[in-house]
Protein backbone atom coordinates (compact mmCIF):
# COMPACT_ATOMS: atom_id res chain seq x y z
CA UNK A 1 0.00 0.00 0.00
CA UNK A 2 0.88 3.82 0.65
CA UNK A 3 5.03 3.49 1.41
CA UNK A 4 5.97 6.34 3.21
CA UNK A 5 9.62 6.63 4.57
CA UNK A 6 10.64 7.71 7.56
CA UNK A 7 11.16 11.30 7.14
CA UNK A 8 7.70 11.20 6.06
CA UNK A 9 5.84 9.81 8.20
CA UNK A 10 7.57 12.08 11.04
CA UNK A 11 6.81 15.25 8.89
CA UNK A 12 3.01 13.61 8.72
CA UNK A 13 2.83 12.97 12.32
CA UNK A 14 4.63 16.89 13.27
CA UNK A 15 1.75 18.08 10.81
CA UNK A 16 -1.13 16.28 12.64
CA UNK A 17 -0.11 17.34 15.95
CA UNK A 18 0.30 21.01 14.53
CA UNK A 19 -2.49 21.11 13.47
CA UNK A 20 -4.78 19.15 15.90
CA UNK A 21 -2.74 19.68 19.25
CA UNK A 22 -0.58 22.74 19.02
CA UNK A 23 -2.59 25.02 17.11
CA UNK A 24 -5.84 24.87 19.69
CA UNK A 25 -3.58 24.82 22.80
CA UNK A 26 -1.96 28.04 21.23
CA UNK A 27 -5.59 29.57 20.75
CA UNK A 28 -6.70 28.61 24.14
CA UNK A 29 -3.45 30.54 25.06
CA UNK A 30 -3.99 33.49 23.71
CA UNK A 31 -7.47 33.57 23.94
CA UNK A 32 -7.93 34.60 20.12
CA UNK A 33 -10.64 32.32 19.04
CA UNK A 34 -10.95 34.51 15.86
CA UNK A 35 -8.68 32.06 14.87
CA UNK A 36 -10.75 29.44 14.78
CA UNK A 37 -12.83 31.05 12.12
CA UNK A 38 -10.22 31.66 9.99
CA UNK A 39 -8.05 28.42 9.85
CA UNK A 40 -11.51 26.63 10.08
CA UNK A 41 -11.75 28.56 6.35
CA UNK A 42 -8.47 28.01 5.25
CA UNK A 43 -8.71 24.69 5.83
CA UNK A 44 -12.02 24.04 3.95
CA UNK A 45 -10.68 26.18 0.79
CA UNK A 46 -7.72 24.50 1.10
CA UNK A 47 -9.87 21.22 0.06
CA UNK A 48 -11.71 23.13 -2.81
CA UNK A 49 -8.02 24.47 -4.12
CA UNK A 50 -7.05 20.84 -4.73
CA UNK A 51 -9.18 20.08 -6.74
CA UNK A 52 -8.22 22.95 -8.59
CA UNK A 53 -4.64 21.59 -8.46
CA UNK A 54 -5.96 17.99 -9.55
CA UNK A 55 -7.48 19.68 -12.80
CA UNK A 56 -3.76 21.23 -13.58
CA UNK A 57 -2.72 18.06 -12.90
CA UNK A 58 -4.10 16.97 -16.54
CA UNK A 59 -3.27 19.89 -18.09
CA UNK A 60 -6.63 22.41 -17.83
CA UNK A 61 -7.25 25.64 -15.82
CA UNK A 62 -9.78 25.54 -14.01
CA UNK A 63 -11.30 28.80 -13.09
CA UNK A 64 -14.85 27.54 -12.13
CA UNK A 65 -14.47 25.93 -8.41
CA UNK A 66 -16.21 28.74 -6.87
CA UNK A 67 -19.63 26.96 -9.17
CA UNK A 68 -19.27 23.37 -7.45
CA UNK A 69 -18.65 25.17 -3.95
CA UNK A 70 -21.66 27.31 -4.16
CA UNK A 71 -23.75 24.40 -5.75
CA UNK A 72 -22.56 22.19 -2.75
CA UNK A 73 -23.40 24.62 -0.06
CA UNK A 74 -26.97 25.00 -1.39
CA UNK A 75 -27.32 21.26 -1.98
CA UNK A 76 -26.35 20.86 1.81
CA UNK A 77 -28.13 23.73 2.92
CA UNK A 78 -31.54 23.14 1.08
CA UNK A 79 -31.48 19.26 2.60
CA UNK A 80 -31.15 20.52 5.86
CA UNK A 81 -33.81 23.21 6.07
CA UNK A 82 -36.11 21.88 3.63
CA UNK A 83 -35.70 17.89 4.40
CA UNK A 84 -34.49 18.10 7.37
CA UNK A 85 -31.66 15.51 7.05
CA UNK A 86 -28.58 15.56 8.93
CA UNK A 87 -26.30 17.54 7.78
CA UNK A 88 -23.20 14.50 7.76
CA UNK A 89 -25.31 12.72 5.30
CA UNK A 90 -25.63 16.16 3.07
CA UNK A 91 -22.27 16.22 3.18
CA UNK A 92 -21.20 13.67 0.82
CA UNK A 93 -24.38 13.89 -1.75
CA UNK A 94 -23.12 17.73 -2.17
CA UNK A 95 -19.70 16.42 -2.92
CA UNK A 96 -21.58 13.90 -5.53
CA UNK A 97 -24.25 16.08 -6.65
CA UNK A 98 -21.48 18.76 -7.92
CA UNK A 99 -19.35 15.66 -8.91
CA UNK A 100 -22.42 14.75 -11.27
CA UNK A 101 -23.04 18.23 -12.56
CA UNK A 102 -19.60 18.40 -13.51
CA UNK A 103 -19.77 15.25 -15.53
CA UNK A 104 -22.79 16.87 -17.15
CA UNK A 105 -20.95 20.31 -17.98
CA UNK A 106 -17.87 18.45 -18.28
CA UNK A 107 -18.65 15.91 -21.56
CA UNK A 108 -18.95 19.42 -23.59
CA UNK A 109 -16.07 21.26 -22.34
CA UNK A 110 -13.65 19.21 -21.72
CA UNK A 111 -12.58 19.30 -25.10
CA UNK A 112 -11.40 22.41 -24.86
CA UNK A 113 -7.55 23.21 -23.76
CA UNK A 114 -5.59 26.03 -22.49
CA UNK A 115 -7.46 29.25 -22.16
CA UNK A 116 -10.14 28.17 -23.67
CA UNK A 117 -11.11 25.37 -21.13
CA UNK A 118 -10.22 28.45 -18.69
CA UNK A 119 -12.51 31.29 -20.29
CA UNK A 120 -15.48 28.68 -20.36
CA UNK A 121 -14.91 27.07 -16.65
CA UNK A 122 -14.55 31.36 -15.59
CA UNK A 123 -17.82 31.89 -17.16
CA UNK A 124 -19.55 28.65 -14.71
CA UNK A 125 -19.10 30.57 -11.38
CA UNK A 126 -21.29 33.58 -12.57
CA UNK A 127 -24.11 31.13 -14.21
CA UNK A 128 -24.40 29.32 -10.84
CA UNK A 129 -24.69 32.61 -9.03
CA UNK A 130 -27.31 34.04 -11.48
CA UNK A 131 -29.31 30.03 -11.30
CA UNK A 132 -29.19 30.51 -7.69
CA UNK A 133 -30.89 34.29 -7.86
CA UNK A 134 -33.36 33.01 -10.17
CA UNK A 135 -34.68 29.43 -8.85
CA UNK A 136 -37.64 29.38 -6.24
CA UNK A 137 -36.06 26.64 -4.13
CA UNK A 138 -32.38 28.92 -3.34
CA UNK A 139 -34.82 31.29 -2.15
CA UNK A 140 -33.07 34.10 -4.93
CA UNK A 141 -31.30 37.08 -2.95
CA UNK A 142 -32.64 36.65 0.04
CA UNK A 143 -30.46 32.76 0.15
CA UNK A 144 -30.98 30.46 2.85
CA UNK A 145 -30.01 31.87 6.42
CA UNK A 146 -30.54 30.37 9.47
CA UNK A 147 -28.90 26.68 8.86
CA UNK A 148 -29.20 24.59 12.05
CA UNK A 149 -25.64 23.28 13.41
CA UNK A 150 -24.59 19.89 12.24
CA UNK A 151 -26.37 17.48 14.84
CA UNK A 152 -25.08 14.42 16.54
CA UNK A 153 -23.65 11.27 14.64
CA UNK A 154 -23.92 7.92 16.58
CA UNK A 155 -23.50 4.09 15.16
CA UNK A 156 -25.27 1.54 17.55
CA UNK A 157 -26.44 3.88 20.76
CA UNK A 158 -22.48 5.33 20.66
CA UNK A 159 -22.06 8.71 19.83
CA UNK A 160 -19.69 9.60 17.37
CA UNK A 161 -19.18 13.30 17.11
CA UNK A 162 -22.18 15.09 19.76
CA UNK A 163 -24.63 17.32 18.36
CA UNK A 164 -22.83 21.10 17.90
CA UNK A 165 -25.24 22.94 19.15
CA UNK A 166 -25.35 21.50 22.50
CA UNK A 167 -21.41 22.22 22.26
CA UNK A 168 -20.20 25.39 24.31
CA UNK A 169 -17.48 25.93 21.45
CA UNK A 170 -18.63 24.66 18.22
CA UNK A 171 -16.19 26.58 16.93
CA UNK A 172 -13.65 23.97 17.89
CA UNK A 173 -15.32 21.27 16.74
CA UNK A 174 -15.82 22.91 13.08
CA UNK A 175 -11.94 23.01 13.51
CA UNK A 176 -11.71 20.15 14.02
CA UNK A 177 -13.71 18.32 11.14
CA UNK A 178 -12.65 20.88 8.42
CA UNK A 179 -9.21 19.97 9.31
CA UNK A 180 -10.06 16.20 9.36
CA UNK A 181 -11.99 16.31 6.26
CA UNK A 182 -8.58 18.57 4.89
CA UNK A 183 -6.28 15.29 5.68
CA UNK A 184 -8.62 13.03 3.91
CA UNK A 185 -8.51 14.66 1.15
CA UNK A 186 -5.18 15.09 0.95
CA UNK A 187 -4.55 11.81 1.99
CA UNK A 188 -6.43 10.85 -1.16
CA UNK A 189 -4.64 13.45 -3.23
CA UNK A 190 -1.31 11.94 -2.30
CA UNK A 191 -1.92 8.60 -2.87
CA UNK A 192 -3.75 9.32 -6.70
CA UNK A 193 -1.02 11.58 -7.24
CA UNK A 194 1.90 8.62 -6.41
CA UNK A 195 0.42 5.95 -7.85
CA UNK A 196 -0.48 4.86 -11.86
CA UNK A 197 -3.50 7.06 -11.87
CA UNK A 198 -1.06 9.93 -11.14
CA UNK A 199 1.52 8.56 -13.81
CA UNK A 200 -1.77 8.58 -16.51
CA UNK A 201 -2.59 12.21 -15.62
CA UNK A 202 0.39 13.26 -16.09
CA UNK A 203 1.09 11.73 -19.23
CA UNK A 204 -2.27 13.37 -20.41
CA UNK A 205 -1.04 16.74 -19.20
CA UNK A 206 2.19 16.66 -21.36
CA UNK A 207 0.78 15.38 -24.31
CA UNK A 208 -2.90 14.26 -24.72
CA UNK A 209 -3.16 13.10 -28.26
CA UNK A 210 0.33 10.51 -27.57
CA UNK A 211 -1.66 9.81 -24.84
CA UNK A 212 -4.68 8.26 -26.36
CA UNK A 213 -2.40 7.04 -29.06
CA UNK A 214 -1.27 4.58 -26.28
CA UNK A 215 -4.73 3.41 -25.73
CA UNK A 216 -5.56 5.77 -23.05
CA UNK A 217 -9.38 7.02 -22.99
CA UNK A 218 -8.82 10.34 -22.10
CA UNK A 219 -12.32 12.01 -22.18
CA UNK A 220 -12.80 9.58 -19.64
CA UNK A 221 -10.00 10.13 -17.78
CA UNK A 222 -10.56 13.42 -17.90
CA UNK A 223 -14.83 13.55 -17.03
CA UNK A 224 -13.40 11.84 -14.08
CA UNK A 225 -10.61 13.98 -12.99
CA UNK A 226 -13.16 16.57 -13.51
CA UNK A 227 -15.82 15.04 -11.26
CA UNK A 228 -13.29 14.21 -8.51
CA UNK A 229 -12.33 17.95 -8.63
CA UNK A 230 -15.77 18.98 -7.90
CA UNK A 231 -16.52 16.66 -5.31
CA UNK A 232 -14.07 18.07 -3.18
CA UNK A 233 -15.43 22.12 -4.49
CA UNK A 234 -18.68 20.25 -3.74
CA UNK A 235 -17.75 19.08 -0.13
CA UNK A 236 -15.58 22.31 1.21
CA UNK A 237 -18.71 24.49 0.05
CA UNK A 238 -20.88 22.72 1.89
CA UNK A 239 -19.05 23.08 5.06
CA UNK A 240 -18.68 25.94 4.83
CA UNK A 241 -22.31 26.91 4.28
CA UNK A 242 -22.72 25.06 7.90
CA UNK A 243 -20.42 26.87 9.57
CA UNK A 244 -21.63 30.47 8.20
CA UNK A 245 -25.12 29.28 8.66
CA UNK A 246 -26.58 30.59 5.88
CA UNK A 247 -25.82 30.53 2.03
CA UNK A 248 -26.06 33.15 -0.33
CA UNK A 249 -25.65 33.65 -4.17
CA UNK A 250 -23.09 35.66 -3.25
CA UNK A 251 -21.05 33.11 -0.97
CA UNK A 252 -18.82 32.09 -3.56
CA UNK A 253 -18.28 34.74 -6.70
CA UNK A 254 -16.12 34.60 -9.59
CA UNK A 255 -13.33 36.38 -7.33
CA UNK A 256 -13.37 33.06 -4.95
CA UNK A 257 -12.59 31.15 -8.29
CA UNK A 258 -10.05 33.11 -9.50
CA UNK A 259 -8.58 32.81 -5.31
CA UNK A 260 -8.39 29.11 -5.59
CA UNK A 261 -6.23 29.26 -8.72
CA UNK A 262 -3.92 31.58 -7.19
CA UNK A 263 -3.28 29.46 -4.45
CA UNK A 264 -3.06 26.35 -6.27
CA UNK A 265 -0.29 28.84 -8.46
CA UNK A 266 1.34 30.65 -5.20
CA UNK A 267 1.71 26.28 -3.49
CA UNK A 268 3.19 25.10 -6.08
CA UNK A 269 1.61 23.18 -9.02
CA UNK A 270 4.06 20.38 -8.92
CA UNK A 271 3.41 19.43 -5.25
CA UNK A 272 0.36 17.67 -4.13
CA UNK A 273 0.64 19.89 -0.71
CA UNK A 274 0.71 23.20 -2.82
CA UNK A 275 -2.64 24.27 -2.60
CA UNK A 276 -2.74 23.84 0.96
CA UNK A 277 0.13 26.28 1.64
CA UNK A 278 -0.96 28.70 -1.02
CA UNK A 279 -4.43 28.59 0.60
CA UNK A 280 -2.88 29.26 3.93
CA UNK A 281 -0.42 32.13 2.66
CA UNK A 282 -2.76 33.77 0.61
CA UNK A 283 -5.81 33.69 2.88
CA UNK A 284 -3.42 35.38 5.84
CA UNK A 285 -1.49 37.64 3.54
CA UNK A 286 -4.84 39.18 2.62
CA UNK A 287 -6.04 39.24 6.23
CA UNK A 288 -2.54 40.92 7.27
CA UNK A 289 -2.81 43.23 4.95
CA UNK A 290 -5.68 44.89 6.23
CA UNK A 291 -3.70 47.66 8.34
CA UNK A 292 -2.90 49.26 5.04
CA UNK A 293 -6.13 49.86 4.07
CA UNK A 294 -7.01 51.61 0.92
CA UNK A 295 -3.45 50.04 -0.31
CA UNK A 296 -4.39 46.61 0.80
CA UNK A 297 -5.12 45.78 -3.19
CA UNK A 298 -2.33 47.43 -4.43
CA UNK A 299 0.26 45.50 -1.85
CA UNK A 300 -1.12 42.29 -2.46
CA UNK A 301 -1.88 41.53 -5.87
CA UNK A 302 1.91 43.38 -6.15
CA UNK A 303 3.56 40.31 -3.73
CA UNK A 304 1.63 38.40 -5.84
CA UNK A 305 3.09 38.98 -8.92
CA UNK A 306 6.26 39.01 -7.42
CA UNK A 307 6.35 35.81 -5.51
CA UNK A 308 5.09 34.42 -9.17
CA UNK A 309 8.03 35.81 -10.86
CA UNK A 310 10.78 34.87 -8.35
CA UNK A 311 8.88 31.30 -7.66
CA UNK A 312 7.75 30.43 -10.89
CA UNK A 313 7.15 26.81 -8.97
CA UNK A 314 5.54 28.11 -6.18
CA UNK A 315 6.40 28.50 -2.51
CA UNK A 316 6.91 24.84 -1.92
CA UNK A 317 9.75 24.68 -4.52
CA UNK A 318 12.00 26.67 -2.11
CA UNK A 319 11.81 23.95 0.24
CA UNK A 320 13.19 21.36 -2.39
CA UNK A 321 15.52 23.55 -3.64
CA UNK A 322 17.12 23.69 -0.09
CA UNK A 323 17.33 20.01 0.25
CA UNK A 324 18.66 19.64 -3.01
CA UNK A 325 22.05 22.11 -2.04
CA UNK A 326 22.07 19.60 1.36
CA UNK A 327 23.15 16.89 -1.27
CA UNK A 328 19.67 15.25 -0.95
CA UNK B 1 -0.49 -13.66 -47.76
CA UNK B 2 -3.49 -12.94 -46.01
CA UNK B 3 -4.51 -8.92 -45.56
CA UNK B 4 -4.24 -7.70 -42.25
CA UNK B 5 -4.97 -4.65 -42.77
CA UNK B 6 -7.33 -3.32 -45.50
CA UNK B 7 -7.40 0.65 -46.78
CA UNK B 8 -10.55 -0.18 -48.87
CA UNK B 9 -11.34 3.27 -51.15
CA UNK B 10 -10.30 5.56 -48.50
CA UNK B 11 -11.08 9.64 -49.58
CA UNK B 12 -10.80 12.68 -47.59
CA UNK B 13 -12.04 16.49 -48.39
CA UNK B 14 -11.30 19.14 -46.34
CA UNK B 15 -13.82 21.67 -47.86
CA UNK B 16 -12.98 22.50 -51.59
CA UNK B 17 -9.51 20.16 -51.08
CA UNK B 18 -9.54 16.29 -51.59
CA UNK B 19 -6.29 15.36 -49.77
CA UNK B 20 -6.84 11.36 -50.23
CA UNK B 21 -8.75 9.97 -53.10
CA UNK B 22 -10.20 6.46 -53.07
CA UNK B 23 -7.59 5.12 -51.83
CA UNK B 24 -6.85 1.08 -51.97
CA UNK B 25 -4.49 -1.11 -50.19
CA UNK B 26 -3.87 -4.43 -48.76
CA UNK B 27 -1.05 -4.48 -45.64
CA UNK B 28 -0.31 -7.97 -45.25
CA UNK B 29 0.57 -9.89 -41.81
CA UNK B 30 4.84 -9.32 -40.85
CA UNK B 31 5.29 -6.96 -43.62
CA UNK B 32 6.86 -3.70 -43.68
CA UNK B 33 4.83 -1.00 -45.90
CA UNK B 34 5.76 2.18 -46.98
CA UNK B 35 3.55 5.14 -48.29
CA UNK B 36 5.26 7.51 -50.18
CA UNK B 37 4.89 10.41 -52.09
CA UNK B 38 6.04 14.18 -52.53
CA UNK B 39 5.09 17.09 -50.04
CA UNK B 40 1.22 17.20 -49.97
CA UNK B 41 0.63 14.19 -51.50
CA UNK B 42 -1.43 13.23 -48.64
CA UNK B 43 0.84 10.39 -46.85
CA UNK B 44 -0.01 12.09 -43.23
CA UNK B 45 -3.49 12.65 -43.83
CA UNK B 46 -4.34 8.83 -44.94
CA UNK B 47 -2.09 8.14 -41.49
CA UNK B 48 -4.51 9.85 -39.61
CA UNK B 49 -7.22 8.30 -41.07
CA UNK B 50 -5.83 4.34 -40.73
CA UNK B 51 -5.27 5.86 -36.77
CA UNK B 52 -8.80 6.94 -36.28
CA UNK B 53 -7.39 10.41 -35.32
CA UNK B 54 -9.61 12.28 -38.47
CA UNK B 55 -12.39 10.70 -39.72
CA UNK B 56 -12.43 9.53 -43.20
CA UNK B 57 -14.99 11.20 -45.31
CA UNK B 58 -15.71 8.08 -47.37
CA UNK B 59 -14.72 4.58 -47.91
CA UNK B 60 -13.37 2.42 -44.69
CA UNK B 61 -9.74 0.57 -42.88
CA UNK B 62 -10.17 -2.81 -41.90
CA UNK B 63 -8.14 -4.25 -39.55
CA UNK B 64 -8.85 -8.71 -39.23
CA UNK B 65 -11.86 -7.27 -40.99
CA UNK B 66 -12.92 -5.73 -38.81
CA UNK B 67 -13.51 -1.57 -39.07
CA UNK B 68 -11.46 0.53 -37.49
CA UNK B 69 -11.31 4.18 -39.35
CA UNK B 70 -14.27 6.52 -37.74
CA UNK B 71 -13.31 5.60 -34.17
CA UNK B 72 -11.91 7.14 -31.12
CA UNK B 73 -7.53 6.78 -31.29
CA UNK B 74 -7.70 5.11 -27.97
CA UNK B 75 -9.51 2.16 -29.20
CA UNK B 76 -7.96 1.87 -32.13
CA UNK B 77 -4.94 1.31 -30.66
CA UNK B 78 -6.67 -1.73 -28.31
CA UNK B 79 -7.51 -3.63 -31.13
CA UNK B 80 -3.68 -3.40 -31.66
CA UNK B 81 -2.53 -0.85 -34.46
CA UNK B 82 -1.02 1.35 -32.49
CA UNK B 83 0.93 5.35 -34.44
CA UNK B 84 3.99 6.99 -33.48
CA UNK B 85 4.55 10.45 -33.42
CA UNK B 86 7.42 12.65 -34.86
CA UNK B 87 9.70 13.36 -31.96
CA UNK B 88 8.02 16.86 -30.88
CA UNK B 89 5.47 14.20 -29.58
CA UNK B 90 6.67 13.09 -26.42
CA UNK B 91 5.83 13.10 -22.63
CA UNK B 92 8.59 15.94 -21.56
CA UNK B 93 9.07 15.70 -18.27
CA UNK B 94 9.12 11.84 -17.84
CA UNK B 95 12.15 10.05 -18.58
CA UNK B 96 12.78 7.06 -21.14
CA UNK B 97 11.77 4.36 -18.62
CA UNK B 98 8.78 6.20 -17.22
CA UNK B 99 7.83 6.99 -20.88
CA UNK B 100 7.79 3.46 -21.59
CA UNK B 101 5.83 2.49 -18.21
CA UNK B 102 2.86 4.64 -18.66
CA UNK B 103 2.54 3.16 -22.46
CA UNK B 104 1.97 0.08 -21.09
CA UNK B 105 -1.82 1.23 -20.11
CA UNK B 106 -3.28 -1.79 -22.61
CA UNK B 107 -1.65 -4.38 -20.88
CA UNK B 108 -2.95 -3.36 -17.74
CA UNK B 109 -5.23 -5.91 -15.92
CA UNK B 110 -6.39 -3.56 -12.55
CA UNK B 111 -9.12 -1.50 -12.87
CA UNK B 112 -8.31 2.46 -12.32
CA UNK B 113 -9.47 2.02 -8.51
CA UNK B 114 -7.55 -0.76 -7.85
CA UNK B 115 -4.23 1.36 -8.52
CA UNK B 116 -5.88 3.47 -5.97
CA UNK B 117 -6.12 1.24 -3.37
CA UNK B 118 -3.11 -0.89 -4.33
CA UNK B 119 -5.35 -4.08 -5.04
CA UNK B 120 -2.92 -7.02 -5.97
CA UNK B 121 -3.65 -7.59 -9.33
CA UNK B 122 -2.55 -3.22 -9.54
CA UNK B 123 0.79 -4.35 -7.54
CA UNK B 124 1.48 -7.35 -9.72
CA UNK B 125 0.72 -4.93 -12.65
CA UNK B 126 3.33 -1.65 -11.65
CA UNK B 127 5.75 -4.78 -11.43
CA UNK B 128 5.20 -6.31 -14.55
CA UNK B 129 5.17 -2.57 -16.30
CA UNK B 130 8.88 -2.09 -14.77
CA UNK B 131 10.35 -5.16 -15.78
CA UNK B 132 8.62 -4.98 -19.38
CA UNK B 133 9.73 -1.63 -19.71
CA UNK B 134 13.13 -2.62 -18.96
CA UNK B 135 13.04 -5.11 -21.58
CA UNK B 136 12.01 -2.94 -23.96
CA UNK B 137 14.56 -0.18 -23.33
CA UNK B 138 17.50 -2.37 -23.55
CA UNK B 139 16.06 -4.32 -26.70
CA UNK B 140 16.05 -0.72 -28.56
CA UNK B 141 19.66 -0.02 -27.16
CA UNK B 142 18.27 2.97 -24.54
CA UNK B 143 20.06 1.12 -22.05
CA UNK B 144 22.04 4.04 -20.96
CA UNK B 145 19.60 6.76 -20.99
CA UNK B 146 16.52 5.04 -19.40
CA UNK B 147 16.66 7.97 -16.42
CA UNK B 148 16.99 10.96 -18.77
CA UNK B 149 14.69 13.10 -19.34
CA UNK B 150 12.76 13.14 -22.73
CA UNK B 151 13.21 16.60 -22.93
CA UNK B 152 16.69 16.23 -22.82
CA UNK B 153 17.26 13.43 -25.57
CA UNK B 154 18.41 14.33 -29.02
CA UNK B 155 16.71 13.38 -32.14
CA UNK B 156 17.58 9.94 -32.88
CA UNK B 157 16.73 8.23 -29.44
CA UNK B 158 14.00 10.54 -29.55
CA UNK B 159 12.68 7.97 -32.53
CA UNK B 160 13.46 5.06 -30.74
CA UNK B 161 11.60 6.14 -27.74
CA UNK B 162 8.48 6.79 -29.92
CA UNK B 163 8.68 3.25 -30.96
CA UNK B 164 9.39 1.95 -27.29
CA UNK B 165 6.42 3.59 -26.13
CA UNK B 166 4.45 2.18 -29.71
CA UNK B 167 5.41 -1.17 -28.94
CA UNK B 168 4.81 -1.10 -24.77
CA UNK B 169 1.13 -1.26 -26.11
CA UNK B 170 2.33 -4.84 -27.24
CA UNK B 171 0.64 -3.64 -30.98
CA UNK B 172 0.01 -5.79 -33.91
CA UNK B 173 0.51 -3.17 -36.51
CA UNK B 174 2.53 0.27 -35.72
CA UNK B 175 1.86 3.22 -37.83
CA UNK B 176 5.27 5.14 -37.75
CA UNK B 177 5.38 8.97 -38.86
CA UNK B 178 8.30 9.50 -41.27
CA UNK B 179 11.02 7.76 -39.03
CA UNK B 180 13.84 8.77 -41.07
CA UNK B 181 13.03 12.80 -41.52
CA UNK B 182 15.35 15.22 -40.95
CA UNK B 183 18.17 12.19 -40.05
CA UNK B 184 21.72 11.87 -41.57
CA UNK B 185 22.79 8.38 -43.50
CA UNK B 186 24.39 7.13 -40.73
CA UNK B 187 21.36 7.33 -38.74
CA UNK B 188 18.98 6.24 -41.13
CA UNK B 189 20.52 3.41 -41.40
CA UNK B 190 20.42 2.41 -37.83
CA UNK B 191 16.89 3.42 -37.54
CA UNK B 192 16.40 1.13 -40.79
CA UNK B 193 17.78 -1.74 -38.67
CA UNK B 194 15.87 -0.77 -35.65
CA UNK B 195 12.77 -1.44 -37.71
CA UNK B 196 13.64 -4.59 -39.19
CA UNK B 197 14.29 -5.74 -36.00
CA UNK B 198 11.09 -4.83 -34.56
CA UNK B 199 9.67 -6.82 -37.16
CA UNK B 200 11.66 -9.59 -37.16
CA UNK B 201 11.99 -9.54 -33.39
CA UNK B 202 8.84 -8.82 -32.02
CA UNK B 203 6.45 -9.96 -35.50
CA UNK B 204 4.84 -6.55 -35.65
CA UNK B 205 3.62 -5.53 -38.94
CA UNK B 206 4.89 -1.89 -40.11
CA UNK B 207 3.07 0.63 -41.70
CA UNK B 208 5.34 3.66 -42.24
CA UNK B 209 4.96 7.11 -44.26
CA UNK B 210 8.20 8.51 -45.40
CA UNK B 211 9.71 10.60 -48.16
CA UNK B 212 13.10 9.24 -47.67
CA UNK B 213 13.58 7.48 -50.91
CA UNK B 214 16.96 5.77 -50.03
CA UNK B 215 15.56 4.23 -46.96
CA UNK B 216 12.09 3.11 -48.04
CA UNK B 217 13.96 0.97 -50.63
CA UNK B 218 16.24 -0.67 -48.26
CA UNK B 219 13.33 -1.36 -45.67
CA UNK B 220 10.20 -1.97 -48.01
CA UNK B 221 8.81 -5.63 -48.39
CA UNK B 222 6.45 -3.34 -50.52
CA UNK B 223 5.48 0.41 -51.42
CA UNK B 224 2.27 2.15 -51.79
CA UNK B 225 2.92 5.81 -53.65
CA UNK B 226 1.09 8.86 -53.55
CA UNK B 227 0.49 11.86 -55.52
CA UNK B 228 -1.84 14.60 -54.95
CA UNK B 229 -4.38 12.75 -53.05
CA UNK B 230 -3.86 10.04 -55.42
CA UNK B 231 -2.54 6.63 -55.65
CA UNK B 232 -0.31 6.30 -58.39
CA UNK B 233 1.62 2.76 -57.86
CA UNK B 234 1.84 -0.13 -55.99
CA UNK B 235 4.64 -2.88 -55.64
CA UNK B 236 7.97 -3.89 -54.82
CA UNK B 237 10.75 -1.58 -54.19
CA UNK B 238 12.47 -2.74 -57.64
CA UNK B 239 9.18 -1.96 -59.30
CA UNK B 240 8.32 1.07 -58.17
CA UNK B 241 11.95 2.21 -59.25
CA UNK B 242 11.20 1.37 -62.53
CA UNK B 243 7.72 3.02 -62.40
CA UNK B 244 7.38 5.70 -65.08
CA UNK B 245 4.15 7.46 -63.07
CA UNK B 246 6.59 7.65 -60.00
CA UNK B 247 9.60 8.66 -61.70
CA UNK B 248 7.28 11.54 -63.49
CA UNK B 249 5.87 12.48 -59.85
CA UNK B 250 9.18 12.89 -58.37
CA UNK B 251 11.13 14.29 -61.34
CA UNK B 252 8.35 15.79 -63.03
CA UNK B 253 7.33 14.67 -66.77
CA UNK B 254 9.06 17.05 -69.45
CA UNK B 255 6.17 18.79 -70.08
CA UNK B 256 5.54 19.56 -67.14
CA UNK B 257 9.36 21.35 -65.64
CA UNK B 258 7.61 24.33 -63.84
CA UNK B 259 4.66 23.59 -61.61
CA UNK B 260 5.51 21.32 -59.35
Amino acid sequence: MLKLTMGQWIGLGVFLAAIFIAVPALIAASGRTDFYFTLTSVALLSIASAGVWLMFYIGRINIGQGAFALIGAYVSAILVTKAGMSFWLTLPIAGLFAAFVAVLIGLPILRLRGVYFAMISLVLTQVVTLTALALPITNGAKGITSIPLPGAISIFGLTLVPDFASMENSRLAFYYTACFLMVLTFAAMYRLVNSRLGHICRSMQQNEELAASIGINIAYIRIVVFAISSFFGGIGGAMFGSIAQSVYPSTFVVTDSVNFMLNCFLGGLGYVFGPMLGTLVLYFGWDLLFESGKYQLLIYSSLLIAAMLVLPNGLLSLRLDMFRRSGK
Amino acid sequence: MSALLEVKAVTKRFGGLTANHNISFDVAENEILSVIGPNGAGKSTLFKMISSFLPTTSGEVLFKGERISNLKPHIVARKGVVRTFQETTIFKSMTVRESVIVAQHLRAKASLAGYFWGSKTALADVAAFGAYADELIDFLGLGDIRNELASNLPQGHLRALGIAIGLATDPTVLLLDEPFAGMNHDETMQMVALVKKVRDDRGVTVLLVEHDMPAVMNISDRIVVLNFGEMIAEGTPTQIQNNEKVIEAYLGSADDEIGV
